[in-house]
């Protein structure tokens, strides 16, 4: 809804705000470009402030470096294995959970609703979860990741209000036809609420693929180390477990930036490569959600 | 159907929010919670009458209020700069973009703040070249939270903007075709349409985050925390993570979680009843 604006305060202000989203995009995307170039650019050069807007003595060493560090390839298919398995059983468990509450005909539902938002306002906190996650032998495996946040329970609201927007008369149909409550579900509901499915997939498919503080308090083995993990010790620690010619010498040091920007770049490529395409259905998430409010 | 969803429920979160009574009990592995002997009050005394305590409360608090004062605001600011914009095409653009840094992962954009202040980084390459002296950034107590609320607003207001903006599009056209017919300039109409019709949202909003209060989210602090640090950086999550998770003393962390759960539900029905008694918006 826009009103034509003629005066010159007015257009003084369109130009300022155009201005101003165009810095906003650039502090957005500047970040990741910058470390595009500087992975891709050699180490030396790195360090001595060579590199400017473009990539110098462009090469792909960091890239064949940090693959010399087994933990690289090895942490991210147990990520790829983790968010694999936990999307499917969040979004199972989400949609078995969701379903039930926005139908009308189901009578628990007042109670069970009221049992699941309390614990958006209240919780045990960290220890007492942990414990738990001990006590059920869990721990140091990777349903300690999956299990204990099966269930968004904010994802699971929005995703009740899709199934709510299915027409009664739907379900009545299908009754009529003989469908069992499990048919339903599966035939028809799950069918309508694809698009809210397909959301709901790629918000916990981040989630999974993100989340290093639960594999930080829950795993001890090395071999079952997410990528965020195995990032967080070689970014944030400066702990490289490279083998070969290089670990230890000053010639490290040199590649030291350069190796930091292509693994962060090696981690987050699966997001920036996919975002493009689905960011519409990040968007209709975030927008039901609001409605909802 | 329910059964599964609810076992989740009890499993992890009824289960857990019972295993609260860690914090009265002197806790012995080998006898498990329910076993270990009653302690009373004493990991709560022993909370309460240390001065590092208050340190770690101030510090939580003043992330708070800087959030709430400084952060919660740009992306309300973002959503209304980005309705002002009059081609779709290049709103759409500015906002696919600005929400894309919520997707990225902590440890990235830890990485990323980490790596572009350090002593060799990008930040500090620029300063030399100005002319301007190289500092270690994250080791410099004073810039600790100017550099967390920077980075909390390059990731989340372009999202959190997203919400906003939905409810600006239910805002009546109507009311600012009347507006303008009645002579209201630009600044009229979103002083008395546009605000206005967001409220709403904001109240909601805001509930939410001071419902937060001392929740402050404590993953990212502890990415970029150092010992250097910690005079402002350590809040009571962090506290929590370092005494329950990494030095095991289970009861005593328990104790410092039952007392920031206990304050945020009071914050959130607080903050509900004086949403109710201002307004009409609230959360329940």
């Amino acid at each position: 809804m826009h009103i034509r604006e003629t005066g010159w305060a007015s257009r003084l202000f369109d130009v300022f705000n155009i201005l101003l989203m165009l810095g906003v995009i650039f502090v957005t995307v500047f970040p990741f470009y910058w470390m595009t170039i500087v992975s891709f650019s050699d180490g030396n050069a790195v360090i001595r402030g060579d590199v400017g807007l473009w990539p110098v003595k462009p090469t792909l060493e960091s890239y064949r470096l940090i693959f010399t560090d087994p933990a690289i390839p090895r942490s991210l298919m147990n990520s790829v294995l983790y968010t694999t398995l936990g999307t499917f059983i969040s979004l199972s468990m989400t949609a078995l959970c969701a379903y039930p509450l926005s139908r009308t005909r189901f009578c628990g539902k007042g109670v069970f609703t009221a049992i699941i938002a309390f614990t958006m306002f209240f919780s045990g906190g960290l220890i007492p979860l942990y414990l738990q996650v001990v006590r059920l032998g869990i721990r140091d495996t990777m349903w300690a990741l999956i299990l204990p946040f099966a269930i968004n329970v904010w994802y699971m609201f929005i995703m009740r209000t899709a199934f709510k927007d299915i027409h009664e008369e739907i379900y009545d149909a299908a009754i009529v036809d003989g469908a069992n409550e499990l048919q339903i579900f599966l035939r028809i509901a799950l069918p309508l609420a694809k698009p809210i499915l397909a959301t709901m997939l790629l918000f916990y498919a981040v989630e999974y693929w993100n989340d290093y503080f639960n594999a930080l308090i829950f795993l001890d083995d090395r071999a079952k180390w997410p990528i965020q993990i195995i990032l967080r010790n070689i970014v944030l620690l400066g702990r490289f477990e490279m083998q070969g010619e290089l670990a230890g010498t000053s010639a490290f040091l040199a590649v030291e930036q350069t190796l930091r920007y292509a693994t962060i770049m090696v981690s987050t490529l699966p997001i920036l490569v996919v975002y493009p395409f689905v960011q519409r259905y990040f968007v209709k998430g975030a927008m039901i959600g609001a409605i909802k409010e | 159907m329910m059964l599964l969803p609810l076992a989740y429920f009890v499993l992890f979160h009824y289960m857990p929010m019972y295993g609260v009574v860690l914090a009265f009990k002197n806790f012995d592995p080998s006898k498990g919670v329910m076993g270990s002997p009653w302690a009373g009050l004493k990991y709560f005394k022993e909370f309460f009458s240390n001065r590092y305590s208050y340190q770690l409360l101030r510090n939580t608090i003043t992330f708070r209020v800087w959030h709430l004062t400084l952060g919660f605001p740009a992306p309300i600011i973002l959503a209304l700069l980005l309705n002002e914009l009059t081609s779709e095409r290049f709103k759409r653009l500015v906002q696919t973009t600005s929400y894309l840094p919520r997707f990225i992962s902590l440890v990235v954009v830890a990485g990323m703040v980490s790596t572009f202040l350090a002593s060799d980084g990008l930040v500090n390459q620029i300063i030399v070249r100005l002319g301007g002296m190289a500092r270690p950034w994250l080791m410099d107590p004073k810039w600790f939270r100017p550099i967390w609320l920077v980075q909390g607003m390059w990731q989340w207001a372009g999202w959190t903007a997203v919400i906003y903006l939905a409810s600006l599009t239910n805002i009546n056209p109507e009311l600012y075709e009347a507006a303008a017919i009645d002579g209201a300039n630009r600044t009229q109409r979103l002083r008395y349409i546009t605000v206005p019709g967001i409220m709403p949202t904001i109240v909601i909003m805001f509930l939410l985050r001071v419902g937060q209060f001392l929740n402050v989210d404590y993953q990212m602090i502890l990415l970029l925390y150092t010992g250097a640090t910690y005079e402002v950086a350590d809040i009571l999550g962090t506290y929590i993570y370092r005494r329950g998770i990494v030095n095991a003393e289970f009861s005593f962390a328990t104790a410092v979680g039952v007392f920031q759960s206990f304050v945020g539900l009071v914050f959130i029905i607080g903050a509900n009843w004086l949403a109710r008694r201002l307004g009409e918006t609230s959360l329940w």
